[in-house]
């Protein structure tokens, strides 16, 4: 009741401001252009139909660390646009693949940010506005989009397994507006107070009912994760100044019983094709059709870097995958 | 009035009111509302109360189709999209919030805004919205929308949605050319089908804009959370151009611009027949602001210009090697006149079928046609014209004394009711046309063929000279000091608007004179264009336009006093116009005090003004080459008023005049 009374109060107060002056900060406003100016567009891969190459992100450091969904836009290095229309190439310092989270950085600093709580303030009926560049309305220096609505309920997802197509298994914020459209992945979502309480998620359709969904993904699920990484204690980047062994001395997909998908464009995804019988990979159950992400905590993003990343480990040691199956995450352990 | 309301209560609200009954239950106290809530709400509710009485349901009849409207004036005109109306053609009824279905008629359109105006018929005393200000609405704003989604209203209550302005300033680009939404708003409040060409107001119930489209993707044809309406202010400057029954045109610079991130809006390619060209802009100059606004993206330019209307002259500031220039430029058409019909009739919906056979078609079309003015031609319909009417019921009667179909124009009726409008005002103001204009018009007719300008003034210099102007029927003449300039026909007055020379007066006035003896029919290809600004400055004038042989002539008039303050000749549309500027002292009863000829934004020459009689041309030749102004003077304060022309009693001069004039 105290937070419905707290929009009211903002409704009132905006409502009364016209009569003084014809043109105010309305409290509203300020709140929607605070939001606006902590949220980027962020230009990628895709623009073939039903990709749209674009998706939102908001800002979580001064120093220019993005967060933003994990998706298909991130296969290239992204071009981020902030409000004030500013253009910069950035890098994918971090993401996780179970939470559909991925964390840019562009080389800025003072530039206004979300701080993420620690403990999921927002419950059901608490006024949120989300804020996305969705169906990339804006372009250059516009600012984002402001869509205003309720938390409707926050709940499972994986309540019914299978339904959603998505890795992610947390809580969700489930939102009476349609937030998730094409392009509004990464946007934020906003409580009454300015807080960010949650990162709008992919788009999600109802296998069963083709109902479309309209979810958020709680900040505070994701913050461990954006921590780690702007820390510098989870980065997905290939550590540049680890030694290539010898060929015979380091891994390599065969050895290891992966037959991967042929490698014929420049960026060929790390696909697992086949898998040999009485292989490490047998032995971890993986299967066709996985596709690897991670290498030791370092990112994939082809099968070429798939084979320069085994040829850093010793064909001795352990190789710690993370793959995708389906919608599920999964860590595998290779053991030679 | 609230068991009509409370189903419109946002769910915030709702929501509010199902925990308090938790609560009370809980609780087992008395109801209590929130005072702030109850505020809150009851403001709503005033604002919707406010809003709702002049949206407007649109329903094509027929059963093809519909949308929504909003009306802007006790008289019954409303705006709605090209889009609603385009299936319609001329007629449509239109539902209001008071049970009333009203016969409404087409009076004038716009394909690439998408904006249509409609008159709604039958009353005088609409409740229409109060117009709103677009340019102060920011993201976060509540506002609503009211209107006719998936054609709901057929009780004729329109649907109220609310939510926020999600953006404003938005673009969303044209299809081709048409259909553009430049510097327009978006919303969170649900826009569904139907709701086309209905308001959004703000939360105090004044108009913001005119829904009109939404991101519809692969969920369908149903609201997702974003819809674009047409900013008030765009449809503000379209206002006067619609007015006028025409099929009108958007603006554009002549120029493309790129952004450069260092120097803002540059110029990267411009045509050098173009006003911009001829002021100045050149490749690589930095645009900074145009109409006021100022520009810091190619977007922020096309934004800009999307929302003013083709052949408005606007203020704009540009710099260019290291200097900044404030000037005014003419802008273009985004069409030529026929490729906008041509681009129009492509872009149109297929009409719904309709249960008709050909030969009763065209009975109904000679029905439809009422008896255009004496001087019309009998209505035409041309490929690529307005598309005409092809009601499957008979239009009504009132409907069919308000539509007169013409190339060109959406309804020219219109247009000959702002015709009329400025030539009786022409006539009401200095110097007066003192014969009956309208009683015996063929005997008047002939005296006025008969009325001389005789003007004596002094140029505005150091020393001053006197200066005497003659206009009449084949005998003008300019005598500044002892200089004598004498033009006999057309081909002269071309050249001296053509050269920029101070003999650019004299066809200025000649086109008054003979628009004030002989009317806009008579005059030539006359129309009413719509309002402008004059000098890039607000208020919008009023402009009427003439068209004799290869000239084109402009008249400015204010809003208010329907005082005429520039004639424009165009000579060629790639060259200034000469510019007569009318000073006055007073109001337009009384004599302009200065003349002022303009080429582009310099002035030739100023005269200020002694006195301005209207003599009989015969009376001319005796004075042509009179010297003693002082005399004339004299005799002009004794006698101020125009002199009654004798009466000749011929009636073939009107006619003669008017082949000239056309040959």
């Amino acid at each position: 009741m105290r937070r419905l009374t707290a929009l009211l109060l903002i409704v009132a107060v905006t409502a009364g401001s016209f009569s003084d002056t014809a043109k105010a900060e309305t409290p509203l406003g300020k709140w929607a252009r605070d939001a606006q100016q902590r949220v980027v567009k962020i230009y990628g891969a895709g623009g073939l139909k039903g990709l749209e190459a674009y998706q939102s992100g908001f800002m979580v450091s001064p120093e220019g660390h993005i967060a933003t969904a994990w998706s298909y836009v991130l296969d290239v290095e992204p071009i981020v646009l902030l409000d004030d229309g500013r253009r910069y190439e950035s890098k994918i310092v971090g993401f996780e693949p179970a939470l559909e989270l991925a964390i840019l950085k562009i080389e800025v600093s003072d530039v206004p940010f979300f701080e993420i709580e620690e403990k999921l303030s927002a419950s059901w009926g608490d006024p949120i506005i989300a804020v996305s560049n969705l169906f990339n309305i804006a372009t250059g220096n516009e600012p984002a989009s402001v869509m205003q609505g309720t938390v409707a309920s926050v709940t499972d997802l994986n309540a019914r397994r299978g339904t959603f197509k998505t890795p992610y298994r947390g809580k969700v914020l489930i939102l009476d507006l349609i937030a998730n459209n094409p392009g509004a992945a990464g946007g934020a979502v906003i409580d009454s107070r300015g807080q960010l309480v949650a990162m709008l998620g992919k788009e999600l359709r109802d296998s069963a009912t083709g109902a479309w969904l309209n979810y958020a993904v709680p900040a505070n699920a994701l913050r461990q994760t954006i921590g780690d990484i702007i820390a510098g204690r989870k980065t997905t980047i290939p550590d540049s100044s680890t030694p290539e062994l010898a060929r015979k001395d380091s891994h390599n997909p065969d050895a290891l019983g992966m037959v991967m998908i042929p490698d014929v464009l420049e960026v060929t995804p790390a696909y697992i094709d086949n898998v040999s019988p009485d292989s490490a990979a047998a032995r971890a159950a993986l299967r066709p059709d996985d596709l690897i992400l991670l290498v030791n905590g370092q990112r994939v993003d082809s099968q070429r870097t798939l084979r320069s990343l085994l040829r850093t480990v010793d064909r001795r040691d352990d190789v710690e995958l993370t793959v995708q199956r389906d919608t599920q995450i999964l860590p595998v352990t290779l053991q030679p | 009035m609230m068991n009509r309301i409370i189903p419109y209560l946002s769910g915030l609200a709702w929501l509010s009111m199902v925990i308090a009954t938790i609560d009370t239950l809980q609780a087992a106290d008395p109801i209590t509302l929130d005072p702030i809530l109850e505020q809150v709400e009851n403001q709503r509710i005033e604002s919707i109360a406010r809003a709702t009485p002049s949206a407007v349901s649109v329903f094509v009849p027929g059963g093809g189709g519909g949308g929504s409207g909003v009306v802007i004036s006790p008289d019954g005109y409303a705006l709605t999209n090209f889009h609603v109306t385009s299936p319609a053609g001329s007629f449509m009824r239109c539902g209001m919030s008071d049970g009333n279905v009203y016969d409404a008629v087409i009076v004038g359109i716009d394909p690439v805004g998408d904006l249509a105006m409609i008159r709604l018929l039958g009353r005088s005393d609409f409740p229409a919205a109060e117009l709103g200000d677009s340019r102060i609405a920011e993201p976060g704003d509540w506002c609503m929308v009211i209107g006719n989604p998936f054609l709901l209203a057929s009780n004729l209550q329109p649907t109220v949605t609310y939510g926020i302005l999600s953006g404003v300033g938005r673009y969303q680009y044209p299809s081709g050319t048409l259909l553009e939404y430049g510097d327009c708003l978006q919303t969170d409040a649900s826009i569904n089908p139907g709701n086309s060409g209905g308001p959004i107001y703000d939360a105090q119930g004044r108009l913001l804009g005119i829904v009109g489209r939404a991101s519809f993707e692969k969920r369908g044809r149903v609201n997702v959370g974003v819809g674009y309406a047409i900013s008030i202010n765009q449809a503000k400057n379209f206002l006067g151009y619609l007015h006028s029954g025409r099929i009108v045109d958007h603006a554009t610079l002549g120029a493309t611009v790129t952004t450069d991130p260092d120097s803002g809006v540059a110029v990267s390619n411009i045509i050098e027949s173009s006003d911009a060209y001829r002021r100045g802009l050149r490749f690589g100059a930095e645009i900074l602001e145009v109409d006021g606004r100022v520009v810091q993206t190619a977007n922020d330019l096309q934004n800009v210009l999307a929302t003013l209307p083709n052949g408005w002259r606007v203020k704009v500031t540009y710099r260019a090697d290291g200097k900044t220039v404030n000037t005014l430029i003419r802008l273009m058409g985004v069409h030529l006149q026929d490729e906008l019909l041509k681009k129009m009739a492509g872009a149109l919906p297929p009409p719904p079928p309709r249960p008709q056979s050909p030969e009763k078609e065209g009975e109904k079309k000679e029905d439809g046609d009422p008896p255009a003015d004496g001087d019309n031609k009998p209505p035409q319909r041309r490929p690529g014209a307005a598309r005409p009417a092809k009601p499957a019921v008979k239009l009504p009667k009132q409907v069919q004394e308000q539509l007169v179909q013409r190339k060109g124009f959406a309804n020219y009726f219109f247009n000959l009711a702002e015709q009329n409008d400025f030539i009786a005002s022409l006539r009401n103001q200095f110097p007066f046309q003192e014969l009956p204009p309208e009683a015996s018009e063929t005997e008047s007719v002939a005296k006025k063929e008969k009325t001389a300008w005789l003007i004596k003034g002094v140029t505005d210099q150091n020393p001053a000279k006197p200066v005497r102007i003659q206009v009449a029927p084949d005998k003008m003449s300019l005598t500044i000091g002892d200089q004598q300039i004498q033009i006999e026909n057309r081909g002269d007055m071309y050249d001296a608007v053509i050269d920029g020379t101070v003999v650019g007066l004299l066809p200025a006035l000649d086109a008054w004179r003979r628009m004030l003896t002989e009317g806009p029919r008579k005059f030539g290809e006359s129309y009413y264009l719509g309002t402008m600004p004059l000098g890039g400055e607000r208020p919008l004038r009023d402009v009427m336009v003439g068209i004799a042989g290869e000239l084109e002539v402009r008249w400015l008039s204010h809003p208010d006093s329907g005082a005429v303050e520039v004639v424009e000749v165009f000579a060629d549309r790639d060259e200034d116009p000469a510019e007569l500027w009318l000073i006055r002292d007073a109001d337009s009863k009384s004599m302009p005090s200065m003349l002022d000829l303009r080429y582009g934004l310099d002035s030739l020459i100023r005269i200020r003004v002694k006195s301005w009689d209207q003599i009989l041309a015969s009376e001319l030749n005796v004075n042509l080459n009179d010297p003693d102004e002082n005399a004339a003077d004299e005799n002009a304060k004794e006698a101020p008023a125009v002199p009654a022309a004798e009466d000749s009693g011929e009636d073939s001069t009107g006619r003669d005049r008017t082949d000239e004039v056309k040959a």
